[in-house]
């Protein structure tokens, strides 16, 4: 007994010294300065400099956090819990977010740099005016691949990663709107589609694929891509600027029939608790140079014009990275479907992933 | 009501631990699971899981965790008899629980790289003659890592069950004659028999629902309950739909537990003569 009053007080007097240092070093990391804010961004979207910038210039402490899909995102604002002051969640998830109230309305007297952005991504039929979201990065969806593992084969058309001589060489990004929408578009069908006959046949043909497809993941794609694992992938542009950056030899084309044109922005969330300085955060974002080198960083493409100008023009004027206006066209932005028919998206991805050979 | 003044107060804490922590959730979950995207009473979430591709879906699950369960007992037991043998016991048991201790994640990231076309087990292939496989993104190499990870929850109750058997048992089966198969089969397998139950219970229940490796080692075309579940919630929000697979999972898990539960047949069974 004596020994479990003292393993027990043992464990009381170290939490407690560790309770403390935790407040120690707290406490000293955020003295100065008005307070802090807690940023929520997709994994690998930020220069980590930046953010240092920021604290240095503001006197403002960021906590930053990550998350990997836009629901997961929506899910953890909606239950509360952390109050996050700045998000970046892509463009049919704010119509959700408005729809449900979950987003706070942005104060432009409070943004000068926002003149620095294209007014082409402004305006946007997700949200008119620009009332609650800052466009940050925006990119397509594509095939990046590696030539020298392949025997010529080319990218034009989505039907193309049906062919035969790519026998699990295919890797297939996790996410339900991005796989059926290929097959919706490979048929020439909308991205956007919620006729159950279209999507049903856009399953049947994906099913077809399943010989080549060598797996489907996340993030990992890069690294796979990266040290030559695969040889093709269905991603985002972004993702595949990023395995450019370390293995010249991949390319990325976004084929013919048409695919995603997709925006991600800085938003409010209703439970922000800094909206002050989740602004001085969006305008500092906002900056040119600061834009230019987020983009460098980062990799996906930029709406800030001013930061265009700054940054090199084999990058800018990259027509795989920045397709002209006209190419644009040939795009669809995804709309907010609704959750029912998600699910339908979801249950079809499903039916797909159990119908692949292994 | 003498029932009740036997139960002394310092339980309370361990009660309120229960009803907060385990009948809650579970009601939650049971709730949940009757109700559709709109917040509507609905039974169609259970009607949803018997169309073809939950059904599918349950049955490869089963499938799965049955090969990752076996395996494991193949491994385990010859493992956990060699140990009660050793010198240092403790020395060895503590070496196959120490990679337990390391992060799933982690150590699934480390397969990547173990099983990559240019990592070692290929460079070992290749040593021997052959092409470079694939074997990242295989009912292999998921497996593989599955029963790896698994191994030491097998290892640890049929350890305990071996040791605790007293050798004068042995002795006693040998000098009246059994050979050393029918010692086995007759004395030490039946007295370990629950240390094999409760090591299937703690591999069995959980390989159901593995959901990071089945992306990250099977690519995603392994789909478990587990992968569905987690979907349900996070990408399609369909909380009914999710819940409702998890009550299945609670109904398998509870059935399980009766199967390989300890059968009591009076004390002599487990009792070491003393």
């Amino acid at each position: 007994m004596k020994g479990i009053i003292r393993a027990s007080a043992a464990i009381v007097i170290i939490s407690a010294v560790l309770f403390y240092a935790v407040h120690l070093l707290e406490s000293s990391s955020a003295t100065s300065g008005s307070g802090s804010i807690s940023v929520y961004n997709w994994g690998e979207y930020i220069d980590p400099e930046l953010i240092d910038q920021f604290e240095e210039e503001t006197g403002i402490q960021v906590i930053y956090e990550t998350f990997d899909s836009n629901e997961s995102m929506m899910t953890k604002v909606e239950q509360g819990g952390t109050s996050y002051d700045v998000a970046m969640p892509s463009e049919y998830a704010i119509e959700k977010m408005k729809e449900n109230d979950l987003l706070l309305p942005i104060d432009h007297s409070k943004l000068p740099n926002l003149d620095n952005i294209d007014p082409y991504f402004l305006d946007l039929p997700f949200d008119p005016g620009n009332e609650y979201s800052i466009p940050y990065f925006w990119g397509t969806v594509g095939i990046a691949y590696n030539p020298t593992l392949l025997e010529g084969q080319t990218f034009e058309n989505w039907d193309d990663l049906w062919n035969p001589t790519l026998e699990q060489e295919v890797i297939l990004v996790d996410s339900a709107r991005e796989v059926i929408g290929m097959g919706l578009n490979s048929l020439g069908y909308s991205l956007n589609s919620t006729d159950l006959g279209e999507l049903r046949e856009a399953t049947d043909k994906l099913k077809t694929l399943g010989p080549n497809v060598k797996a489907i993941i996340g993030d990992e794609i890069v690294e796979m891509m990266r040290r030559e694992e695969a040889a093709v992938a269905v991603t985002w542009s972004g993702q595949a600027a990023d395995m450019m950056w370390i293995n010249e030899d991949i390319d990325y084309a976004v084929p013919e029939e048409g695919s995603n044109l997709w925006f991600d922005n800085m938003i409010i969330p209703s439970t922000a608790g800094n909206v002050d300085g989740a602004h001085q955060f969006i305008n500092f974002m906002l900056d040119a140079e600061v834009a230019a080198q987020n983009a460098d960083y980062v990799g996906y493409s930029s709406p800030n014009a001013a930061a265009l100008e700054l940054m090199d023009p084999e990058v800018t004027g990259d027509e795989r990275f920045y397709p002209t206006e006209q190419m644009r066209d040939r795009l669809e932005v995804y709309e907010n479907l609704g959750l029912e028919m998600l699910g339908v998206y979801n249950e079809l991805f499903l039916e797909f992933k159990m119908d692949m050979e292994k | 009501m003498t029932n009740r003044s036997s139960r002394p107060w310092y339980l309370a804490p361990y009660y309120i631990w229960i009803v907060l922590f385990v009948i809650a959730p579970i009601a939650l979950v049971v709730y949940f699971s009757f109700l559709d995207l709109a917040g509507d009473f609905t039974l169609e979430n259970y009607a949803n899981f018997f169309s073809s591709t939950y059904f599918r879906m349950t049955l490869s699950s089963f499938w799965y965790a049955f090969l990752i369960t076996l395996i494991s007992v193949l491994i385990a037991y010859p493992t956990a008899y060699w140990l009660t043998k050793t010198k240092h016991k403790q020395l060895w048991l503590l070496l196959i629980i120490i990679p337990s201790w390391i992060n799933l994640l982690l150590k699934a990231y480390a397969f990547i790289g173990i099983f990559g076309l240019y990592g070692p087990a290929n460079q070992l292939i290749q040593f021997f003659g052959a092409g470079p496989l694939q074997i990242l993104f295989t009912d292999f190499s998921f497996i593989f890592v599955a029963v790896y990870i698994f191994i030491p929850f097998m290892v640890l109750p049929i350890f305990n069950s071996l040791d605790k058997i007293n050798p004068a048992l042995i002795d006693a089966s040998r000098d009246l004659g059994a050979s050393q198969w029918t010692t086995f089969r007759r004395v030490i397998f039946p007295l370990a028999i629950n240390g094999v139950k409760s090591g299937v219970q703690a591999v069995f229940i959980p390989a159901l629902s593995l959901f990071v490796i089945t992306r990250l080692i099977a690519g995603n075309k392994v789909i478990t309950l587990g992968t569905a579940i987690e979907q349900q919630f996070l990408v399609t929000q369909n909380w009914g739909m999710g819940s409702t697979i998890a009550v299945f999972l609670i109904l398998f898990m509870i059935i399980i537990m009766l199967l390989t539960g300890p059968k009591e047949k009076g004390g002599a069974l487990n009792g070491k003569a003393k």
